[in-house]
């Protein structure tokens, strides 16, 4: 393990984090809000820190791929541990525990809260909140190798360890150009969306925030009644834009560079949008009932289906109380997630594709024991290793689903609350059923069930892997 | 630059290393995914499955903004065509590698025909780099230009040597020899120097002239050159055979030995002056009988790197012959850096190094007529080639009277095949290439040398 490396990295994290922190600040001080000093405070510690850390260059330049997973996988908790630090501080949160619990939550992008009352925030605050959705969007490493010149052939080992996906896409062939096209991309939806939001009515701070989250499809709102209360227009604002963030990136890139046919052609884009289709259709037909007219349902049923789907976690109204068959099929959603190579979380549709394909492969391969056959997707064939990581990815999924789920029982809630807040912690969703449903949040659970939701937050964000990895023993040992 | 390489074999990765490092846009074809997967985890750049000379495939590999097209393939065939296509498809320039010795001989008309901008043979490659060392050992580097016609020699002046304490014209008057000292390193400093610079002991200078003149200036001067007399090559690869006609050609005499029978008959009656033994060349009786211990040079060029380095190890103990050893494995370099085996050729590594320069030379011309560049000295120094083009303003004005910048030296003229160092009376015509060597950096066009 090459310490020097990862040093010299995580010192880099932090000086990013310090920048990051530059916006609330600005926000504070325009507000004029007394929390803004706490930005100031926890600014200047991580920049004393990292500018420590940094005086020694590091030895060597090796870096392997057991290096990229530990580095990807500090950052992010350095980051959070630092990013909760102005919640704690401005006496906000009760607990640093809470507000690491806000912190992870913002920036795995999941959006699940333990606080009651989210409106009496302060502005800056509020911002920190929203914004630690975008940072965590898509990636705070992706940015660093964005705009840094880290020399040597580490970016490739960090980029495979922080994007979403089973198979890391470059889009052109140098890992910097890379990352700065995605970032330009996630800017540009991001400023589109500000400005359609002002439009629409809301102020620039309430536009900006809300973006933040929708872009990040993260799910942390102004109100207590999340997207509740804003007109239709505004609501379907976010629907479009959700949908778009959940969709791979390398589709708009495929766009901008004007190759239509290959964008419009991926499959995983198809059964994304399809899936979305269908699902809004049954909820819609199901609540038709609880509605005055038709629009209005469908309206209501494709904004919880986008944003669970997407995991952003945005709501317009309580639909915990919407019939079983719809909250199952909210919560099937819930398991899914997005696209790869998006900023959603979750399970991600081109992995479900896949293992669809290879089930259907396998009784195919029953009934003709010599027949070969491979599997394809968007004209490409998949891997057999490629097919064997996504089953074993899988496999994990679902034991730490389960040892999770048992783990948070002991705080003997009832059972939908407990595998709701797991399964929406764990896909980055936000909020579940029950307890956890829309209108409440994860304040009644006890300081250990936070951590384990915590750590399931992360795995998820960061495709488990990453995190398995640096808990693993074998890492460690010389 | 944009650059595609299509098969990442040995070579294919080195030069994906290289390149990677120097900051260009790569994107590598390969029919195994394994080998894909290989190069795109240890370096940046972007990896496409399937087979290069594909327009599909080249076309989603970016060929249209491509810059450069590099196929290093296994097969001479293959990476021709995949020149070919890429040439028509995205009229980049293209590198290709040609190893068999029936297109080697025919090599000009199928770079001309193709449009090819460099065709890079392993075999032959190795062989001139060999022929070097063995020409000239005590040289530190040989850059050539003119397309192998003219060479820059860098060599060490020590205590003692005739060159000592001596101004460059006294040198001159003595030697008679058509070659030009065009740069001296002194310590930290480097100077480009004139007729009255005076040379110490430690200095290293770059002496340019054409390959001919400039042996005859070294052995004139004395210079110890332990040029071999004799050169006993074992295994009669290709590279034997590259390697045996340049030696012939300068006179040293060739013996190979090649257990293959029919090989022998066949090098035979393509080097009629060598001397061909069929044999076993790990055969110590035969060695013994074949005279190796008077043998002057001794080159071990078998297909196993194994058996190569034996045999060096073992010629050392017994003579004091140049030891020159091919080794195709790069990874172990330290281990056989520290046993002693004389100069150590390995092809791939020449290979991957010939076609960097041209890369990087490309690079430099690219919007103007720069045919070859070097960097030495820490890239304080650079060495540019020149094509004359028509409207040139240094066209047929005697050089002494061309106001040039300071820090420039005009060391050689290309006319028409003929090398001449020039003089004051000198003149350039169109179509000739022309080296400079200078301190100043971003030449781009032989217009620049002069005072604007």
């Amino acid at each position: 393990m090459n310490y020097s490396v990862i040093r010299y990295i995580l010192c880099k994290v932090l000086e990013f984090a310090a920048l990051f922190m530059t916006l609330p600040l600005l926000v504070g001080l325009i507000y004029r809000e007394k929390s803004a000093l706490c930005f100031l405070y926890v600014i200047a510690g991580c920049l004393a820190v990292s500018l420590a850390g940094r005086r020694y260059k590091p030895k060597s330049q090796v870096f392997y791929a057991k290096e990229g997973f530990v580095t990807v996988s500090l950052s992010w908790i350095i980051l959070s541990l630092t990013g909760a630090l102005p919640f704690y501080l401005s006496g906000e949160f009760p607990t640093y525990t809470d507000a690491l619990f806000e912190t992870i939550s913002g920036l795995t992008t999941t959006g699940a809260t333990i606080l009651t009352d989210v409106e009496g925030l302060s502005r800056c605050i509020q911002f920190w909140r929203c914004f630690t959705h975008w940072i965590g969007g898509m990636g705070v490493l992706v940015l660093i190798l964005a705009v840094l010149p880290l020399s040597g052939s580490y970016n490739m080992h960090l980029m495979r360890a922080e994007s979403p996906g089973p198979s890391v896409g470059k889009l052109v062939p140098k890992i910097k150009n890379t990352a700065m096209i995605l970032y330009g991309i996630y800017l540009t939806i991001t400023l589109i969306e500000i400005t359609a939001l002002m439009f629409a009515g809301l102020s620039l701070y309430e536009a900006a925030t809300l973006s933040f989250s929708t872009t990040g499809t993260g799910g942390f709102g102004l109100l207590n009644t999340s997207i509740g209360s804003y007109s239709t227009a505004v609501q379907t604002i976010f629907i479009i834009f959700m949908l778009l963030c959940g969709i791979n990136f390398q589709v708009f890139y495929l766009l901008l560079i004007k190759k239509t046919k290959e964008a419009l052609g991926s499959e995983e884009l198809r059964f994304y949008l399809g899936i979305v289709l269908a699902a809004a259709i049954l909820i819609a037909f199901d609540v038709r009932e609880l509605f005055a007219d038709g629009f209005q349902a469908f309206h209501h049923s494709l904004f919880q289906v986008v944003s669970v789907m997407t995991t952003t976690g945005f709501a317009t109204l309580d639909y915990n109380v919407w019939p079983e068959f719809s909250r199952s099929i909210l919560f099937l959603l819930t398991l899914l997630g997005a696209c790869a190579g998006s900023t959603g979380g979750g399970f991600k549709v081109s992995r479900l594709i896949v293992l669809l394909r290879s089930v259907k492969n396998e009784i195919f391969s029953v009934v003709h024991p010599r027949s070969i056959k491979k599997i394809h997707m968007d004209g490409r064939i998949v891997e057999n290793g490629v097919i064997k990581s996504i089953q074993v990815y899988t496999m994990i999924y679902v034991l730490i689903f389960l040892g999770s789920f048992v783990l948070v029982s002991l705080n003997e809630f009832d059972f939908v609350t407990n595998i709701t807040a797991v399964a929406t912690t764990f896909n980055n969703v936000g909020p579940g059923f029950n307890m956890v449903g829309p209108a409440g949040n994860y304040s009644a659970f006890s300081g250990f069930s936070k951590f384990v939701l915590m750590f399931d937050m992360l795995a998820g964000r960061l495709e488990l892997i990453p995190v398995l990895v640096l808990v693993s023993p074998r890492t460690w040992r010389r | 630059m944009q650059i595609i390489i299509v098969g990442c074999g040995n070579v294919g990765s080195t030069i994906v290393e290289k390149l990677s490092k120097e900051g260009h846009n790569i994107t590598v074809i390969d029919t195994k995914s394994e080998a894909i997967r290989n190069v795109t985890t240890n370096f940046d750049v972007m990896g496409i499955v399937g087979n290069g000379a594909g327009y599909t495939i080249q076309k989603e590999a970016g060929i249209e903004g491509a810059d450069l097209m590099i196929a290093v393939t296994g097969s001479d065939e293959l990476n021709l065509l995949c020149c070919l296509i890429a040439k028509k498809a995205g009229g980049c320039h293209t590198i290709a590698r040609v190893r068999n010795p029936v297109y080697s001989r025919e090599i000009n008309f199928i770079k001309e025909e193709l449009g090819l901008s460099m065709v890079i043979n392993p075999e032959d490659a190795a062989a001139l780099e060999i022929a070097r060392v063995l020409k000239f050992p005590s040289a530190i580097k040989i850059d050539t230009f003119a397309k192998g016609k003219v060479e820059l020699v860098k060599y060490r002046v020590e205590e003692n040597s005739p060159l000592c304490d001596q101004s460059l014209k006294n040198i001159s008057s003595r030697v008679k020899c058509d070659v030009l000292v065009c740069m001296v390193e002194r310590g930290e400093d480097v100077y480009i120097p004139d007729g009255n610079f005076i040379l110490r002991a430690k200095d290293e200078i770059s002496v340019v002239g054409s390959v001919k003149n400039s042996v005859h200036f070294f052995k004139k001067l004395g210079v110890p050159t332990t040029r071999a007399k004799n050169a006993f090559i074992v295994g009669g690869g290709e590279t034997a055979y590259y390697l045996a006609k340049q030696l012939i050609s300068i006179g040293i005499a060739v013996k190979i030995i090649e257990k293959d029978e029919a090989r022998c008959e066949e090098l035979s009656e393509l080097l009629p002056q060598a001397m061909l033994i069929y044999g076993d060349g790990t055969d110590r009786n035969l060695l013994l009988e074949e005279g190796l211990p008077s043998a002057e040079s001794f080159v071990a060029l078998t297909n196993f790197d194994e058996e190569n380095i034996m045999l060096s190890l073992f010629v050392r103990s017994i003579s004091k012959a140049k030891l020159i050893t091919k080794v195709h494995r790069i990874s172990y370099d330290e281990i056989i850096g520290g046993m002693e085996l004389g100069s150590l050729i390995y092809p791939k590594y020449i290979t991957a190094e010939t076609i960097i320069k041209h890369v990087r030379a490309l690079q430099n011309s690219i919007g103007s007529n720069i045919e070859t560049l070097y960097r030495m000295s820490n890239d304080r120094v650079e060495a540019l080639e020149f094509i004359v083009k028509e409207d040139s303003p240094v066209i047929g004005i005697p050089l002494q009277e061309l106001r040039l910048k300071p820090n420039m030296l005009i060391c050689s003229i290309n006319h028409k095949g003929n090398i001449i160092t020039p003089g004051g009376q000198s003149k350039i015509a169109v179509g000739d290439t022309v080296v400079i060597v200078t301190t100043l950096t971003g030449l781009h066009d032989i217009k620049d040398i002069l005072k604007s």
